[in-house]
């Protein structure tokens, strides 16, 4: 088992386009990273760079200390499932597990023992001798993440596994790779742009934008307290509010006229320059049983079943508040809402970065 | 609207049909004319159903020949056979290296090889004939099995075929076999060469058919009755300067040079179909 350190790594193609623009990170041996972020963001360059899909433009990228970016993908001990699985459509189900096995020699007998095991922790033991092309996508699924597991290697790579599944499949596959994961505890560097499968899977999550690294943390941390308003908007579904404002004075700012209470403010801003309010559309209640209020144009409603979105305007700009089922009229028209001190982010409104204590 | 179609079915079956009967006319006069004797041909009077000189005609057209060129149709179909065969799987072999290059190696000046290549598109045999005759003579390869194939190898298309088939394979196949650890050759081995397969058939039995009916440079650089190709035996047969054509031996080299193309076809196809039923990317 070993940790991957990521120091400065760049990726530049032809014609100057830099993709990755110096990354640097550290992943625990052991830990499920999940690289997340909007398509180009450079997540998938990162990965196959560090798979050795792609050449390495600038820095180091090390795998249990030892420096592999002159290494072959093969002689990296990971193993990568691929977004379209590529299964070799020609082979057995267990020749596709096989072969990387057949290709470093490793003794037939210990083969089939890998092969069986691994099968028989996924479950896809009545298919080994099918073809690919004659499983769902599900159980393709299973077959590239068996492929994985019989190399024992030290790190997975995934690249965005389940875009490919429909919904529900996605959800059960995501508990299983978790499953797995834990189970085998090997460290595992997760691709995709989905957040809720980011949030899900992560022990430590990065989130990444236009070749850099916005902010890592434990899901909770990023979720609690985005660094940056890309972030804040990113992560969260629907995506937090941001509705301009003013500074007031300490603990104080105000959007629109009215004033609300911050607990995580940075000290010594200018009274009277602009900022942004973000605020989650959970995190706001109707009623006045919170530090600060605000008042809501509602604009019409979603029905989720569970909830309810409730979209509008605050202060002219969109706002939408997510609300259980029942709690509200579907025909409110104006809503107060409620607001907690606590779960008020500030960005800055040049720099996009959280103005919190610092 | 039952009706209609109906009507309009059996037009287009009349059309069909009357098309198989343009096309598969003048073959089955070929396999009757294959079992008169030349008297009955030449008379004008040829009935349309067999006769019964078939045994005796293809006899002769196997291990004798005509009558003037004395070359058993055996031996020819030997040789055409070589040719054929050594042009299809040698075109089969140089295209699908040269296409994996091509599309798999970044060298300088792969786009440069790429339209090289493609240019060959315009030169068929016909055009650079000279030249060719001039090297395969210079070679020394004049009446020999390499000169009939080697020159015919050389062309664009299998190399364009593969090409096209190649652009199709995910990349992602290049990938995980790259992680699975396996280098260029065995990628080319284990995985392209077996998704190639139903793309091999095909190219086979083009170039087979091609080889086959080489008329134009088997004439040219084969100068002994023992190289001749049955295309060449064939012409040979029909144009005498004095004597009686012998139509009933023509013929019946027509039909026998039909065979060996209807076989590859018929065995090929099945390959092809099945292929194209189980291959999926």
């Amino acid at each position: 088992m070993a940790g991957v350190t990521l120091d400065t790594v760049r990726k530049v193609y032809a014609g100057n386009v830099e993709a990755v623009k110096g990354v640097s990170l550290g992943i625990e041996d052991g830990s499920f990273c999940v690289l997340v972020g909007p398509s180009g963001c450079g997540k998938s360059t990162l990965l196959r760079m560090i798979a050795g899909l792609e050449t390495i433009s600038g820095g180091e990228v090390k795998i249990s200390d030892r420096v592999v970016n002159e290494i072959e993908p093969a002689e990296r001990d990971i193993a990568m499932v691929f977004q379209n699985y590529a299964l070799y459509p020609h082979m057995s189900v267990y020749d596709n597990m096989a072969y990387g096995l057949k290709n470093r020699k490793t003794p037939k007998a210990e083969i089939e023992k890998r092969v069986n095991e691994a099968a028989r922790i996924l479950a896809i033991e009545p298919y080994l001798t099918r073809k690919p092309r004659q499983l769902s996508g599900g159980q393709r699924q299973r077959v590239a993440m068996g492929r994985a597991i019989v190399r024992k290697p030290q790190v997975f790579l995934f690249d965005e596994p389940l875009s490919n599944l429909d919904a529900k499949l996605r959800v059960q596959m995501r508990v299983e790779i978790k499953r797995l994961q834990r189970a085998l505890g090997v460290t595992s560097i997760y691709v995709t742009h989905d957040q809720v499968e980011a949030m899900t899977l992560s022990d430590k999550l990065v989130v990444m934008s236009g070749g850099q690294i916005e902010q890592v943390g434990t899901p909770s941390e990023v979720y609690r307290r985005p660094e940056t308003r890309f972030v804040a908007t990113f992560i969260g579904s629907p995506p937090m509010n941001i509705l301009p404002g003013r500074v007031e004075g300490p603990g104080l700012v105000s959007v629109g006229g009215q004033m609300i209470k911050v607990t995580d403010m940075r000290e010594g801003l200018t009274p009277g320059s602009a900022i942004e309010v973000g605020l989650r559309p959970e995190d706001v209640q109707a009623g006045t049983t919170g530090t600060s209020t605000l008042t809501l144009d509602v604009d019409f409603v979603e029905e989720l079943g569970a909830t309810q979105l409730f979209h509008g305007k605050v202060a002219g700009a969109e706002f939408v508040v997510q609300a259980s089922t029942g709690q509200l009229p579907s025909d409110t028209r104006d809503l107060t809402l409620s607001i907690d001190a606590d779960n008020v982010h500030l960005f800055d409104p040049q720099t996009t970065k959280r103005l919190g204590v610092a | 609207m039952v009706e209609n179609r109906r009507y309009r079915n059996l037009v287009a079956y009349l059309v069909l049909g009357m098309g198989v009967a343009i096309v598969a006319f003048p073959v089955y006069l070929a396999i009757i004319a294959s079992t008169f004797d030349a008297g009955t041909i030449a008379n004008g009077n040829m009935p349309l159903v067999p006769g019964d000189q078939a045994g005796i005609n293809y006899e002769r057209a196997l291990f004798t020949g005509g009558r003037l060129a004395r070359e058993p149709v055996g031996m020819m179909m030997m040789n055409s056979f070589i040719m054929a065969m050594g042009i299809a799987i040698g075109k089969i072999i140089i295209s699908i290296l040269s296409a994996f290059a091509v599309v798999y190696f970044s060298f300088p000046f792969r786009r440069t090889a790429f339209w090289v290549i493609f240019i060959t598109l315009m030169l068929p045999v016909e055009v650079r004939i000279y030249p060719t005759y001039k090297i395969v003579a210079d070679l020394g390869l004049l009446d020999t099995y390499s000169g009939l194939i080697l020159p015919l190898i050389a062309s664009a298309t299998g190399t364009l075929l593969f090409r096209q088939f190649f652009m199709t394979v995910p990349d992602e196949l290049l990938e995980a076999s790259k992680i699975d650890g396996a280098g260029p050759f065995r990628f080319f081995k284990d995985t392209l060469l077996p998704l190639s397969i139903t793309t091999i058939a095909a190219l086979f039995v083009i170039q087979f058919i091609y080889g086959w009916n080489q008329y134009l440079w088997p004439l040219l650089i084969t100068t002994q009755s023992s190289m001749q190709t049955i295309v060449i035996g064939i012409k040979k047969m029909i144009t005498t300067q004095d004597a009686l054509t012998e139509w009933q031996i023509a013929m019946t080299t027509a039909v026998l040079a039909m065979v060996p193309p209807v076989m590859v076809v018929i065995f090929m196809q099945r390959l092809f179909v099945k292929g194209l039923v189980e291959t999926e990317k």
